[in-house]
C-alpha cells in the first residue's frame, strides 16, 4: 500500500520491549486467575483445617515430588535454549526446546496415572465412595481436580506454543536478532513451572 | 469520499468490501466494528428494558408471567453491562481515537486488537444462544447468585461462559491500550502531556486487567460446579455461597470504574474544547483516575452489608467507599472551575457533558446513600438501588457514550450532523431518563423490592410515571439516532476541527487516512490542553 510518510512512533514497527511488556502483563492476568482459586483454598482450609490434613493423605508424595523436578528441569532447558539463540546457536535452541517439550509430556503422562488412580478409588465427585466423604474432604478435592486441572491445560498451552516456536526457529523466522517470542513462550512456561510450584506444597506437603 | 483530496485516502476508503472490515487491521475500522455490535446491543438491552417498564405499568402479571420477567431482567443486565457498558467506550472511541490522541498510526498489537472484537462476537453469540439452545435465557440476575445459579434448570452455564469470554476480550483491550501508552506516544509526548481521555482509558486498562480474571475463574467455578459436579459453593456439600458473593464483587465493584472512568475522560476532552480554555487542575483529574481505580478494589464489601458480614469489616468496607467520592469530586471541581470564565460554546457534546455532571451527581450521592450502613440496610434490594446505579450507568456513561459519539462524530466520518435536531434530542432524552429514573429512588425509599414482576396497589401511580419515561427516553433516542443515520448517508462535509479543539485527532483529516497523520503532529505547547488564545486567569 502506498504509504509515503510513516510515524517514528509507529505501532507496526517490530518492538521487542511491547511484546515484553504485553506478555508480563499477560502473566499477571494469569497469576490472578489462580490468585482467585488460592483465595478459595485458603478459605476452605481454614474452616476444614482437618479434612485438608486427612485427605492430603490419599495423594503420593513421590509422584508429586518427581512431577516438580521434570517441571523444574523443563524451566531450566527453555531458558537455556533462549541464551542458546541469543549467541546464535538455534540447532542447540530447538534441543533444548525438544527436551522442553518431553518434560512436559512426562509430566502430564504422571499426572494422568495420579488422577486414573484416584477416579479408580471412586474420588472423582459424584462417585460412590466420594459421596461418602465428609465435606471437608470433598472440598479438598474438588479443588484439587480443579486446580491442577487447570493447571495442567496450562502446561498444554505452553506445550503448544513451544512447539509453535520451534516451527519458527527451524524456518528461520525467530532467530539470534529476532526472538522475543522464544522468549515470551519461556516466560510463559516459567508461569506454569512457578503456578505448580505452589500447587504442589498445598495439595502434597502440608501436613 | 469527499473528505479528503490530499494524496492518502481516508481509512474508509482505503479497501471495500465485507473482509476488508471484519478482517481489518486497522484501529479506526475495529472501533467502528465495536461501534455497531455494541450499539445494537445496546438496542437490544433498551427493548428488553422496555419490555420491563410495560409489565410495571400495572400490577400483575399483563404481558410477561413471572418466570419470563425473570428471564427478561438477567438477560437485559447481562446484555447492558457485559455486552454494551464494558466494552462501549474504551472499545469503540478508545480504539479510534487513543491511538490518534497519542500521534500514532496503531495500537501496539492490531492483531490482538482484531481478536478482542472477535472474541467480543463469540460471547455474544454465546449470550443470545440461551434464547435457542438450552432452557432458556438465565433466570438469575447478571449477578449469577450460587447456589441459585447452580440449581435452575435455565441455560446458565452458556451465559457464564458468554461473560467469561467477553472478560477475556476485555482483557486483551486493556493489555493493548497499556503498551500503546507505554510504548507509542509521539516523540517529546511524556505521560503529563497526554489527553486526560488517554489517562482515563489508562486507569480503566489496569483494571480490566487485574480484576477480570477473578470473575473468569469465579464463573468457570460456576461453570464446573453445574457441568463437573465440582460443588465449590452449594452448602449441601460444604461449599460457602457468600464466598462466591465476595469473588463476583471483587471483580464487579472495579467493572464499576471499568465504566465509569472512560465517561469522565470523554468530559475531560469535552469540557475545555468547548470553553476554550486550559482544563483546571489537570494532574489532579490524571491522578485521581488512577485513585479511583486503586480504591475502586477495596470496597466490594459495601454490595454484601446484609449478606452476614462482621461489624469491623462492614464499617470498614463502607468508609472506604466514602473515600471513592474524593476522588470524584475532585474531578467534578476541576470541570466546573474549567467552565468558571470560559468562551463557552453550548454545543450538543457540551449538553450531553453538563447533563453527565447532573446525572452523575445525583447517582454518585445516591452511591453514598447506600454505601452508608444504616441506610443501605432499608434499601438495600429496593428500587433505590436500581435508580441509582441507573442513574450512574445510563445518565453517566450512556450520555458520556452518546457525547462522545456527538464530539468525535464529524471527525469519524467526516460529515456533521444537524446540530437543532441533536440538541432537540438531547432534551428529550434528559427529560425521560429523570422520569424514567427518580420515581425509582423515591419508590426505593417505599419499599419497593427490585426484580419482581409484580407490585403492591401503592406503588402505582410512581410506576406508571417511570413507564411514561420510558417512552419519553426511548422516543428522544430514536430522534437522535436517525439524526445521525441521515448525517452518516448526505450530512453536509465537516471541517478538520469543527470544534477548534486542540488535541491531535484535530490536527489530521475528517474522516482520518489510513495511518492517521501525513505529517508528523505538532504537540501543544504547555500541555494538551493549552488553548492559544484563552483568558487563564
Amino acid at each position: 500500500m502506498e504509504h509515503s510518510f510513516s510515524l517514528p512512533n509507529s505501532g507496526h514497527n517490530y518492538d521487542a520491549k511491547a511484546s515484553k511488556l504485553g506478555m508480563w502483563l499477560f502473566l499477571y492476568t494469569e497469576l490472578l486467575l489462580f490468585g482467585g482459586l488460592f483465595m478459595v483454598y485458603m478459605v476452605y482450609r481454614a474452616l476444614n483445617p482437618d479434612a485438608f490434613l486427612i485427605a492430603s493423605f490419599n495423594l503420593n508424595v513421590w509422584l508429586g515430588t518427581i512431577n516438580t523436578v521434570v517441571l523444574l528441569t523443563s524451566s531450566m532447558t527453555v531458558a537455556m535454549s533462549i541464551t542458546a539463540i541469543q549467541k546464535g546457536n538455534s540447532k542447540l535452541s530447538l534441543i533444548l526446546l525438544a527436551l522442553t517439550v518431553a518434560a512436559a509430556v512426562i509430566f502430564l503422562v504422571i499426572k494422568y496415572f495420579e488422577w486414573g488412580a484416584k477416579i479408580e478409588h471412586g474420588f472423582w465427585p459424584g462417585m460412590d465412595h466420594f459421596t461418602n466423604l465428609p465435606f471437608g474432604e470433598q472440598l479438598y478435592f474438588y479443588l484439587y481436580f480443579f486446580m491442577t486441572g487447570l493447571h495442567g491445560l496450562h502446561v498444554v498451552v505452553g506445550m503448544v506454543f513451544i512447539l509453535i516456536v520451534m516451527k519458527k526457529i527451524k524456518n528461520g523466522s525467530q532467530n539470534k536478532n529476532k526472538n522475543q517470542l522464544l522468549e515470551n513462550s519461556g516466560l510463559y512456561w516459567h508461569l506454569v513451572d512457578l503456578i505448580w510450584i505452589y500447587l504442589f506444597p498445598l495439595f502434597y506437603l502440608i501436613h | 469520499m469527499t473528505g479528503t483530496s490530499a494524496s492518502q485516502p481516508s481509512y474508509l476508503d482505503v479497501t471495500k468490501g465485507l473482509f476488508s472490515w471484519i478482517f481489518t487491521l486497522d484501529h479506526k475500522r475495529i472501533g467502528l466494528l465495536y461501534l455497531y455490535t455494541v450499539g445494537s446491543f445496546f438496542l437490544v438491552g433498551v427493548i428488553l428494558g422496555v419490555i420491563m417498564r410495560l409489565e410495571l405499568f400495572n400490577p400483575g402479571a399483563d404481558i410477561i408471567e413471572a418466570q419470563t420477567y425473570n428471564q427478561v431482567f438477567t438477560l437485559h443486565g447481562v446484555i447492558m453491562v457485559f455486552l454494551f457498558i464494558i466494552p462501549s467506550i474504551p472499545a469503540v472511541f478508545g480504539n479510534f481515537f487513543l491511538p490518534i490522541m497519542l500521534g500514532t498510526d496503531d495500537v501496539a498489537f492490531p492483531r490482538i486488537n482484531l481478536m478482542s472484537w472477535w472474541l467480543y462476537v463469540i460471547g455474544a453469540i454465546f449470550a443470545l444462544g440461551t434464547l435457542i439452545f438450552g432452557d432458556g435465557p438465565a433466570d438469575t440476575g447478571w449477578t449469577f447468585y450460587a447456589p441459585y445459579s447452580v440449581k435452575t434448570g435455565t441455560n446458565v452455564s452458556m451465559t457464564v461462559l458468554a461473560a467469561f469470554v467477553l472478560g477475556f476480550s476485555s482483557i486483551l483491550t486493556g493489555l493493548n491500550f497499556i503498551v500503546t501508552i507505554h510504548r507509542l506516544r509521539a516523540p517529546g509526548m511524556g505521560f503529563n502531556d497526554m489527553p486526560l481521555f488517554s489517562w482515563a482509558l489508562y486507569a480503566t486498562s489496569w483494571i480490566q486487567l487485574l480484576a477480570t480474571p477473578i470473575i473468569g475463574i469465579t464463573l468457570l467455578m460456576i461453570l464446573a460446579e453445574r457441568v463437573l459436579g465440582i460443588g465449590l459453593f452449594d452448602p449441601a456439600i460444604g461449599g460457602d455461597p457468600i464466598l462466591y458473593q465476595h469473588l463476583f464483587w471483587i471483580y464487579s465493584h472495579p467493572a464499576v470504574y471499568i465504566m465509569a472512568l472512560p465517561a469522565m475522560g470523554i468530559v475531560s476532552e469535552i469540557i475545555p474544547t468547548f470553553s476554550q480554555r486550559t482544563i483546571f487542575g489537570y494532574k489532579a483529574i490524571a491522578y485521581s483516575s488512577m485513585g479511583i481505580a486503586l480504591v475502586g478494589y477495596f470496597v466490594w464489601g459495601h454490595h454484601m452489608f446484609t449478606s452476614g458480614m462482621s461489624g469491623p469489616s462492614a464499617w470498614i468496607f463502607s468508609l472506604l467507599t466514602f473515600f471513592v467520592a474524593i476522588p470524584t469530586s475532585i474531578k467534578v471541581f476541576n470541570w466546573l472551575a474549567t467552565l468558571y470564565k470560559g468562551s463557552i460554546d453550548i454545543e450538543v457534546p457540551l449538553l450531553y457533558a453538563l447533563a453527565f455532571i447532573f446525572n452523575f451527581l445525583i447517582g454518585g450521592l445516591t452511591g453514598l446513600v447506600v454505601g452508608a450502613l444504616a441506610a443501605d440496610v432499608h434499601l438495600h434490594d429496593t428500587y433505590f438501588v436500581v435508580g441509582h446505579f441507573h442513574y450512574v450507568m445510563l445518565g453517566g456513561t450512556g450520555f458520556a457514550f452518546i457525547g462522545g459519539l456527538h464530539y468525535w462524530f464529524p471527525k469519524m466520518w467526516g460529515k456533521m450532523y444537524n446540530k437543532a435536531v441533536a440538541k432537540l434530542a438531547f432534551a428529550i432524552i434528559f427529560i425521560g431518563l429523570n422520569i424514567l429514573y427518580f420515581p425509582m429512588l423515591i419508590l426505593g425509599v417505599m419499599g419497593m423490592p427490585r426484580r419482581y414482576y409484580d407490585y403492591l396497589p401503592e406503588f402505582h401511580t410512581l410506576n406508571q410515571v417511570s413507564t411514561v419515561g420510558s417512552w419519553i427516553m426511548v422516543t428522544g433516542l430514536i430522534i437522535m439516532l436517525v439524526n445521525l443515520f441521515i448525517a452518516h448517508r448526505k450530512g453536509k462535509k465537516a471541517p478538520d476541527n469543527p470544534w477548534n479543539g486542540i488535541t491531535l485527532e484535530w490536527q489530521t483529516k475528517s474522516p482520518p487516512p489510513l495511518y492517521n497523520f501525513d505529517k508528523m503532529p505538532k504537540l501543544a505547547k504547555g500541555g494538551p490542553y493549552n488553548y492559544p488564545n484563552a483568558k487563564n486567569s
